[in-house]
């Protein structure tokens, strides 16, 4: 049951911030590209100001998955780079906290392209 | 109802259910690909990971499969249903990374791949990361002013 309500959580609050965008990109005239941005910043931000942490405890993959989940992982390596090491961690946090999302992007994204036959123009 | 009552009704019409149903779509889709995530935590964690390990390779695990259904040529017909539903989750970061790569690997593996590799993830990496830096000096000058640091 705990599982079934952990499941729903994770559907509900992923799908609310993805519909939050959508309204922005119908009513705004914000692309895409501007919405990944906003929304990586906005994770930062809201974890900043700590209140991700707790989305994330809530609604698990619901909060983690979607991009703000991106900006969150920066933060929060901050903070951990920053009480482990001090000063130094403000510029070495973030990329190690992303490490494995980004570097997976880069290698299978790499080797996609590597497979994939060209698309014509 | 006068012509233009018609056209106020036609006009509202045509504003917001459009939005409304794209809304609901991207809610839909958005969600699912957001529940899925949680399936694949449950079975890390049952596999004997930490929670925040099994996130790390949930993250992992749907950058794979959206490049592979990139590279299928399946995600961007997902997309054209889900809209923001199938941008927002880290699927949606992952096409972005992979699709223009794919699109101009005739430049070449330099300028073509490994430049539009980064078509999205730059400005994505590059305002985070500053995002981040920004934090970082806010939360060294707390943590001084608590004297934690």
């Amino acid at each position: 049951m705990e599982m079934f309500f952990g499941f729903l959580k994770a559907f509900a609050v992923g799908g609310a911030l993805c519909a939050v965008a959508q309204v922005l990109i119908d009513k705004t005239r914000l692309t895409p590209a501007r919405i990944l941005v906003a929304y990586v910043c906005a994770g930062v931000l809201l974890q900043a100001m700590g209140l991700y942490g707790r989305l994330v405890d809530f609604a698990g993959a619901g909060a983690s998955v979607p991009l703000t989940g991106f900006g969150y992982v920066l933060a929060k390596g901050v903070e951990k780079a920053v009480d482990s090491m001090g000063v130094i961690g403000i510029l070495t946090g973030g990329l190690t906290g992303a490490a494995a999302g980004i570097a997976a992007a880069m290698v299978f994204g790499f080797i996609a392209a590597l497979i994939a036959p060209s698309r014509p123009k | 109802m006068t012509n233009a009552q018609y056209k106020k009704y036609a006009d509202e019409r045509a504003a917001t259910s459009p939005v409304l149903k794209n809304t609901v779509k991207a809610f839909l889709i958005g969600g699912v690909i957001c529940a899925l995530g949680q399936g694949l935590l449950y079975l890390y964690m049952w596999a004997g990971a930490e929670k925040q390990t099994a996130s790390t390779l949930v993250s992992v695990t749907l950058v794979g499969a959206s490049v592979i259904l990139t590279a299928l040529d399946i995600y961007d017909s997902i997309a054209k249903f889900g809209g923001a539903g199938t941008l927002v989750p880290i699927t949606g970061f992952a096409n972005a990374v992979v699709s223009p790569a794919i699109d101009n690997k005739a430049e070449g593996y330099v300028l073509g791949v490994g430049a539009k590799l980064f078509t999205i993830a730059g400005p994505v990496i590059l305002y985070g990361t500053l995002a981040s830096v920004i934090y970082g000096v806010i939360y060294v000058i707390k943590s001084m002013v608590l004297g934690i640091v």
